[in-house]
């Protein structure tokens, strides 16, 4: 099973993506936040991304979605301070629909090739 | 005591608290107005953190990179945390620093900036002040200066850097999304930077 972590400046947006995907992803269980600093201000935190990657993974590899400014740029620190080996992707993707259809596809057991591309296919959803 | 590197480095974390309004009114201008209360949380954990009581030049900048990336929040956490960490490998097991390895830090410092940030000189970030620094160090050390005459060369081009940055357009990190907006005003990191650099200079000079 693949593995999803939600990075977001805001712990709120972070939370509330995870809400708003597990009702589309009924039962996924590899879903994990990063959002906001520990102490809940707003940012991102390298570290936290870092653990919430170690949990999202189940063996099949972890994507991440991550709002714009240090959201990525941290995402990409956290792979590099990780001890294991694990295959994790960022996906270039809006955050919000990336993380409902990437929680989708995750959860009916699909590769984590499949999970990326259906969440950036996201970028050519138009919503009119 | 506390040691000389803890003591550089709390100078440092006093310089920014110092400057913490300062900097986050630059980011304001052309940012979300975080940048010295990014800048000074981070370094409040990290005078927190490190022991006061260790030589090891290289354990502490390590234990510095770690904090500032988990700490910071903005952009400038992962990017300072990632310069600290690369500089920090260069100096493992040292309780000294020669006026050469300093530079070899400095590079790391700037290298890990760039692979972290995909920055170029001339965008208008932290790197418009550490890469003329870096230069000018380096002359100095060439013509046979010392480290502290180095880095008065280095913040003298840090400055001049600071300057060079009002005259162009961001186009990396958030006030990158201003445009041509952003010409005018400084930039918050090399500001940062700058600081940096002119504490470590007074530090050794003291
Ligand atoms: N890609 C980058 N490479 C180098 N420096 C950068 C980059 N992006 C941003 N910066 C630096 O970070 C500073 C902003 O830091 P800060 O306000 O703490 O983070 P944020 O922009 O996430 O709010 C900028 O003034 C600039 O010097
Ligand atoms: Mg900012």
């Amino acid at each position: 099973m693949v593995g999803l972590v939600i990075v977001s400046h805001s712990p709120k947006i972070a939370e509330g993506i995870k809400e708003l995907a597990l009702e589309m992803a009924q039962g996924y269980t590899q879903l994990y936040t990063a959002g906001g600093l520990e102490d809940g201000t707003i940012g991102t935190d390298a570290v936290r991304i870092m653990e919430a990657i170690v949990s999202a993974n189940a063996g099949d590899g972890v994507v991440i979605l991550a709002d714009l400014g240090s959201g990525i740029i941290s995402a990409e620190t956290a792979i590099d301070l990780l001890e294991e080996d694990i295959d994790v992707r960022i996906a270039d993707a809006p955050v919000v629909e990336g993380a409902i259809v990437a929680a989708v596809e995750a959860n009916i057991g699909n590769s984590i090739d499949q999970v990326i591309q259906a969440a950036e296919a996201m970028r050519e959803f138009h919503k009119q | 005591m506390s040691s000389r590197i803890y003591n550089c480095i709390a100078g440092i974390s006093a310089k920014i608290e110092e400057n913490k309004d300062f900097l986050t009114e630059l980011d304001r201008e052309i940012g979300d107005a975080d940048h010295g209360v990014n800048m000074a949380r981070g370094f409040h954990a990290v005078t927190e953190k490190l022991p006061q009581d260790s030589d090891d030049i290289g354990a502490a900048l390590k234990k510095t990179g770690m904090t500032l990336l988990s700490k910071v929040g903005g952009a400038s956490g992962p990017l300072y945390g990632t310069a600290y960490m690369e500089a920090a490998k260069i100096a493992a097991g040292k309780n000294e620093i020669t006026a050469e390895e300093f530079g070899e830090m400095l590079a790391a410092a700037i290298a890990g900036i760039q692979k972290r940030g995909k920055a170029v000189r001339g965008e208008k970030t932290m790197l418009d002040a550490l890469m003329p620094a870096y230069d000018a160090y380096m002359a100095a050390i060439g013509e046979g200066k010392d480290m502290a005459a180095g880095l008065d060369a280095a913040v003298e081009a840090a400055k001049e850097g600071i300057e060079f940055t009002k005259t162009i357009r961001a186009t990396k990190g958030r006030a990158s999304y201003l445009g041509d907006r952003s010409i005018g005003h400084q930039d918050p990191g090399a500001t940062s930077a700058t600081l940096t650099l002119e504490t470590i200079r007074d530090f050794i000079r003291s």
